[in-house]
């Protein structure tokens, strides 16, 4: 029977079905964090069971860290108690612990592929939506409830039911200043946050194919928004070349053994999808957001639709309208901007920095925006250094924090003041989301970078003479 | 045995008629620092329910005392965002044990079956007869039997269906978790991972 690449791996890791129920699934690679597991530590203790495959979970500080002085001890008594649980419980249970001051700490869904712990064919979960970035190598990743981390620690496995099908293809080429994060806010705002909710999507067609890794990331990490279980995207020789020689990464026999797992993992030909959409990618424009849910996105150079002309309820629209400060039919091009913030777990890699230095290179920072550029991991950090993008940002007036998940979801003091607007390449836009009474637009690096030189929101496009996109 | 089981539920409703209520309303993240499950029902809808100065709003439909029961009723697509159990934990703390919907985003959904939450999945029509009727009558109360996976809306009678796989209805019923059945199929789940490709 023909299958989808979502089927080969689902099925590959299926230790039982059960009837009129969920599969039990068995996780290859579980990454967990200082928020979401503490409880499920908690509960192992109570039911007094062990945690049974330890060296398949990894551990990292992240959500909670403070993105400047990392090296003193952290100030907030329950951020600090926090932390220090994830490190005492990785430490009984014998997991890898990559803390605070640590050379591999960074943000879960950075340092996993940048480890090699990122594998194509691989279940991969953690306590944190956003997991579905790793469905970039061809892995089977979701976020899971802290119900559920406990039963992976415990057993290595969590029941689900089998999700839907869905194929999202994306043709053509992209136009100048289009990155892959506004194809993910383009493919969003068709389908609406709930648009994919109960499907697996793979991504597929010439866009993802020409992308590298790291956009592959950025788009999968954005398949939650539009309410899909995961994303991924059949591995090829961009997957290889970049897995190959990671810490984690198989070597010498098992490298070939898993290669040959690997080239069977693709969609077969005639197989089908519950559903299938194509868009054209030279369409797309850059995008930004101008509501409170990632659905809320449109080509920068739009105005703000009419309560009319957007599915769902008026109420809630204008409540949303409301709370960002706009109107219906407003230009987004030239809205005030008080903070740019770049970094996350869907743009701060190294290639999202060289996306933002090329156009603040030469360009000063606006007086009135204050800028946190956050990289996701200490190996991006290195990167930033080494390639002189840091000496960019110095001499444009920009300064780089340590890394951490920071404004993404502001659980630290990285908060954007209440209603201050912030262009943001993180994922969220929602209400209070970036600190209480934020005001968010998502974009890319670009538009960031556009943003925080003008200080208004600005067409990256109109300052872009000779990109070099990475 | 992890939470107290569902049977039927007979109570008022709070009606939330908001689309797209996300994680972050329900529990928003500088509250997600706590190290044990304790105190999350009190920042349920945190910074909808209350101003910046701790002073609760009083146009939230939480403060306003017509307004009680075990039932929470929210727009379509309620519970999108963020993977956090916390927000599902807000929800049962706070003292609900069903949350009626028209749609649901899915780790929400999971999450709330993970914790003896019950999600019920009504049409748009039902949802807004609901609404009619909890706001014409805060008084009005619904009946939400899972055995029978049924929803009646008392006052008038009307009632429809809902979805719920049976494995998920057993341990609703019970108050058992996934934990449990796991732990029982441990040798089985070793065996499986010898046989791994990776
Ligand atoms: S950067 Fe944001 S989305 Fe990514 S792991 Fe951290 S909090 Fe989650």
């Amino acid at each position: 029977m023909s299958k989808t690449l979502f089927d080969k791996v689902w099925d590959t890791h299926v230790v039982k079905k059960i009837e009129g129920g969920p599969d039990v699934l068995f996780i290859d690679r579980h990454l967990i964090h200082e928020v979401t597991s503490p409880v499920a530590f908690l509960g192992l203790k109570t039911r007094g069971i062990k945690v049974l495959y330890p060296e398949r979970t990894f551990a990292t500080a992240d959500h909670n860290t403070p993105t400047i002085n990392q090296h003193l001890p952290v100030a907030d008594p329950l951020s600090a108690k926090q932390l220090k649980a994830l490190e005492t419980n990785s430490n009984e249970y014998g997991i890898s612990y990559w803390g605070l001051g640590h050379q591999k700490n960074g943000i879960v869904h950075v340092v996993g592929p940048e480890y090699g712990i990122t594998q194509p064919g691989a279940t991969i979960v953690c306590g944190d939506s956003h997991t579905s970035t790793h469905g970039a190598f061809g892995a089977i990743a979701f976020g899971i409830g802290t119900s559920e981390v406990e039963m992976v620690l415990s057993t290595q496995c969590i029941m689900q039911p089998k999700a839907k099908s869905m194929r999202i293809n994306v043709i053509g080429k992209l136009g100048l200043g289009v990155t892959p994060k506004d194809v993910a806010l383009y493919i969003i705002s068709k389908l609406t946050t709930s648009g994919a909710t109960g499907y697996f999507v793979e991504y597929a067609g010439e866009v993802f194919e020409n992308m590298s890794m790291e956009g592959r990331m950025t788009v999968c990490n954005l398949s939650i928004e539009m309410g899909a279980r995961g994303g991924m995207i059949a591995p090829d020789e961009t997957t290889f070349n970049y897995v190959k020689g990671r810490e984690f990464s198989p070597k010498g026999e098992a490298w070939d053994k898993a290669m040959a797992y690997w080239l069977t993992l693709k969609t077969d030909a005639d197989a089908t999808f519950d559903k299938e959409l194509t868009f054209d990618g030279s369409t797309i424009e850059p995008m930004i957001t101008y509501g409170t849910n990632p659905g809320m996105g449109m080509g920068i150079s739009n105005h703000i639709p009419d309560a009319e002309d957007v599915e769902g309820g008026v109420t809630t629209y204008e409540k949303s309208l409301k709370y960002m400060g706009f109107s219906e039919g407003d230009s987004i091009v030239g809205k005030p901007v008080d903070f740019v913030f770049v970094g996350s777990c869907t743009n701060g890699r190294i290639e999202d920095f060289r996306a933002f230095a090329s156009l603040v290179k030469g360009r000063k920072k606006a007086d009135n925006v204050t800028a946190w550029l956050v990289p996701g991991s200490h190996i991006v950090e290195a990167q930033i250094k080494e390639e002189g993008l840091l000496d960019i940002f110095i001499e444009a007036g920009f300064t780089l924090r340590q890394p951490g998940c920071s404004a993404c979801l502001a659980m630290n003091d990285d908060k954007i003041p209440a209603g201050k607007y912030a262009v943001s390449t993180s994922n969220r836009n929602f209400e209070g989301r970036q600190g209480p009474g934020a005001r968010t637009m998502l974009a890319s690096p670009l538009v960031a970078a556009a943003a925080a030189v003008t200080g208004v929101v600005t067409d990256p496009r109109t300052l872009i003479h000779e990109l070099e996109l990475v | 045995m992890a939470y107290d089981n569902f049977n039927i539920l007979k109570s008022t409703a709070v009606p939330l008629p908001i689309e797209n209520v996300d994680t972050d309303q329900l529990i928003p993240a500088r509250f997600l620092k706590a190290t044990e499950r304790v105190g999350f029902g009190d920042n349920l809808f945190r910074d909808w329910r209350y101003n910046a100065d701790n002073t609760p709003k009083q146009d939230f439909i939480l403060n306003n005392p017509v307004y009680s029961g075990k039932i929470l009723v929210g727009g379509k697509n309620f519970g999108s965002g963020s993977s956090r159990e916390h927000a599902a934990w807000a929800v049962y703390d706070y003292g609900f044990r069903c949350v009626v919907s028209s749609f649901f985003a899915d780790i929400f959904r999971n999450n709330c079956l993970n914790i003896g939450v019950l999600p019920v999945q009504v049409s748009p029509e039902f949802l807004e007869k609901i609404f009619t009727a909890v706001f014409a009558d805060p008084r009005a109360e619904l009946e939400v039997n899972l055995p029978e996976q049924t929803i009646t809306l008392l006052s008038t009678g009307e009632q429809e269906s809902f979805e719920i796989s049976p494995y998920k209805k057993g341990n609703m019923t019970n108050g058992f978790d996934d934990i449990d059945y796991l732990q029982n199929i441990k040798t089985e789940i070793q065996e499986f991972a010898l046989h791994l490709p990776l």
